[in-house]
């Protein structure tokens, strides 16, 4: 007989983890290419029109990147808290706020001059998402509660809060009843990289993906903040203040996600309406496992995802694949790349026994 | 002698290119914002593409679940990128993104359903449902016993506002003491989200649930409850066949057909079109077994009369919840203001917020 021993690493694989990484991938493409011919569409066929529509030209490779920005800022912002094992669902609140604090500085000084208009408009998404982050971090303090519950129900306040706003004080006198504030002014618009579909946005995501990365890497709070996610009690043992590492986390957090919020009310939908909302703070949380929480990672994971998104719509637009088939294909990633994480903890050996 | 069979190959060539280019086909691209599934709006919406199939030179496709906002603008991009001539945007939020698409398309022709914004190539359209409505709010009044209806509305905008408010008028018109409880979900289609939804205007004694959503959702749970359920946008009776009483349905293929005709022949304009029953756009699903016939006849003598122009619905005095007239005696409620509504009529339980 031989039996299979499963025993943990001592040290992670090195680069025979992208090994692992290229299997997972491969394995979810070939059950999804299972699952379209069951669905009667020629499975390369289908793989190649959904790489196609996703990167096969500069207008699709525009169109991921400007749909990664959102996932990028939202996914940078949860992996900073989940660094500290601090389990932030709420940057979807977080982004909804964000939104609200841009619009409202928006809507009130529309004639504020460029230089200011945008930089206020950075402040005040950034203070709205920072505070709503901080909110669960203060309760979990003083009244012990679970962030996952305290932040996922501060996600539907945020919302309705936006839903509020925009159905009733700052509705658009012209728009027929229709839940939608004015368009802004041309001074609170960012604006497009030259020729191209990309907003500038792109470049806040670059700064901000840095700087985080140098934070992490670089600095004593940084490191702090990696040994206390280790280990908490061998972090306090040590006289890491990791209560306050806590706030600095989900306020970090909160304020990322209400900065992605801001990108996405003043480049790509001019105003504030309820259908900002599209789950990216969601899918935030799958970009920042993907990506093992590293900041240039959740910047491929971003993209790859947004890709996804985007070639699924070719995919229905030229062979009619049921819109679900895009979910699915999500599902088997993560799952596929999450499983295949566990071939880098532990070591298969196999013996006679 | 070679370089004339060349030139024969070239001309040969031109002349199949040109042929190429006359019987170029029509394609028809189609936007939906919910999954089309087997029932509901994009449901209804996609029998009128598939009403477009067996036309002579016309392709039709579609992308399902689109969001509102910045997605839904990239897949219209992508689909005049992809050489669509005409686009079908199918619902109110497809609006400002398909303005910004038709200025950067001016070759292509854009079809907005339910909206109010137009350009040189970019039209809307909407049908009368709310006198479908008015008659399915007939029948409700005639079976419920405990003179309380209930409503499982979407967003509160004018479309859904219209509806719920011709639906009350029709049935105050048999049962002047019934009222209407509105509830709002604030989505188009969350199966689950409606159903509870229905649940809980049961639970304040409703004994008929009409909805404005895509799922038929609200109609299970009538039927689990024993009590009666109007449907809406295709005919719902085969989820709740005891409880199916009539619905209000979209009928679109007649529609879309004359759309691409037009544009086949050269003959279509920018326009914005809101045709009522009398072209068929907008009708009764029919009758459940359980309405009396006495019922029926009368619900069927007041579609007559709406055919024939003389029930125009909105006709004063329609007061509004706070009992001040809104539409004065002997007036008919101009388009503007029935395409703008934002406030209940009378004997609607509920707000408009």
């Amino acid at each position: 007989m031989f039996r299979i021993r499963i025993t943990k690493r001592k040290e992670p694989r090195g680069w025979s983890s992208f090994l692992v990484l290229t299997a997972a991938v491969a394995l979810s493409l070939a059950l999804s290419g299972l699952l379209l011919a069951l669905g009667g569409t020629p499975p390369l066929d289908g793989l190649a029109v959904l790489f196609k529509g996703a990167y096969g030209s500069r207008f699709a490779i525009e169109d991921c990147l400007v749909k990664a920005i959102p996932i990028f800022l939202c996914s940078l912002g949860v992996a900073v808290a989940f660094r500290l094992q601090v389990w932030n669902i709420g940057a979807e609140g977080q982004f909804a706020l964000g939104a609200v604090g841009a619009s409202w500085v928006a809507l009130t000084f529309p004639g504020l001059p460029s230089p200011f208009m945008l930089p206020a408009m950075i402040a005040m998404a950034v203070l709205a998402g920072g505070l709503w982050g901080m909110v669960p971090a203060i309760l979990r303090q003083h009244f012990r509660t679970n962030e996952i519950i305290v932040t996922l129900m501060l996600n539907y306040i945020a919302i309705l809060f936006l839903d509020y706003l925009v159905y009733g004080v700052w509705k658009d006198p012209t728009s027929f009843g229709f839940p939608m504030t004015s368009e802004f002014s041309p001074q609170a618009v960012v604006g497009r990289i030259g020729t191209t579909g990309v907003n500038w946005g792109l470049a806040h995501c670059l700064v901000l993906g840095t700087a985080v990365w140098v934070f992490i890497r670089f600095t004593r709070l940084g490191y702090e903040l990696k040994a206390a996610g280790d280990s908490v009690r061998a972090a306090r043992y040590a006289g890491i203040p990791y209560d306050r590492l806590v706030v600095l986390v989900m306020v970090i957090s909160g304020a990322l996600a209400g900065w992605a919020g801001f990108l996405e009310a003043s480049a790509t939908i001019n105003r504030l309406q309820p259908t900002i909302m599209v789950g990216y703070g969601y899918t935030a949380i799958v970009v920042a496992w993907l990506a093992r929480l590293n900041p240039l990672a959740i910047g491929v994971a971003s993209f790859l995802l947004a890709g996804l998104r985007v070639g699924v719509e070719n995919l229905q637009l030229d062979l009619q694949v049921p819109a679900a088939f895009g979910g699915i294909l999500e599902g088997l990633i993560l799952l596929t790349v999450l499983a295949g994480g566990f071939f880098n903890l532990y070591r298969f050996s196999v013996r006679r026994a | 002698m070679r370089v004339l069979r060349a030139l024969a190959v070239v001309l040969l060539c031109l002349c199949c290119s040109t042929v190429q280019a006359a019987e170029k086909e029509l394609n028809v691209g189609f936007i939906y914002v919910s999954p089309i599934g087997d029932a509901g709006w994009s449901y209804a919406h996609d029998q009128g593409r598939k009403g477009l199939d067996g036309m002579a030179g016309v392709k039709t496709s579609y992308v399902e679940a689109v969001a509102e906002g910045p997605d839904s603008e990239r897949v219209m991009q992508n689909m005049a990128r992809k050489g669509y001539d005409l686009i079908f945007a199918t619902s109110f939020g497809y609006m400002d993104p398909m303005l910004k698409v038709a200025k950067q398309f001016p070759d292509a022709k854009f079809m907005h359903c339910s909206g109010f914004k137009m350009a040189d190539n970019m039209g809307n359209y909407f049908g009368r449902m709310y006198q479908a409505r008015y008659l399915s709010g007939m029948v409700a009044g005639g079976m419920t016993k405990s003179k309380t209806i209930g409503y499982v509305a979407a967003f509160p905008i004018p479309e859904v506002i219209r509806g719920i408010n011709a639906f009350a008028l029709g049935v105050q018109a048999v049962n002047p003491e019934a009222t209407v409880r509105v509830v709002w979900t604030k989505t188009w289609y969350d199966p689950a989200t409606e159903k509870e939804a229905a649940k809980s205007l049961l639970d304040v004694g409703a004994d008929v649930i009409a909805q404005h959503q895509d799922s038929p959702g609200p109609q299970e749970a009538a039927q689990e409850k024993g009590v009666y359920s109007i449907g809406y946008n295709s005919d719902m009776s085969a989820f709740a066949p005891k409880a199916h009483l009539t619905a209000p349905v979209w009928n679109w293929a007649p529609f879309y057909k004359n759309v691409v005709e037009q544009v086949q022949k050269g003959t279509w304009k920018a326009e914005s079109v809101w045709p009522g029953m009398e072209t068929g756009i907008v009708d009764l699903a029919p009758f459940g077994a359980m309405v009396p016939k006495e019922l029926q006849d009368k619900v069927m003598a007041a579609k007559a009369d709406i055919i024939a122009g003389n029930n125009k619905i909105f006709v004063g005095p329609v007061k509004d919840q706070k009992g001040e007239i809104k539409i004065a005696e002997g007036v008919v409620a101009p388009d503007a203001d029935l395409l703008g509504m934002t406030w209940f009529v009378q004997g609607v339980v509920g707000t408009t917020e």
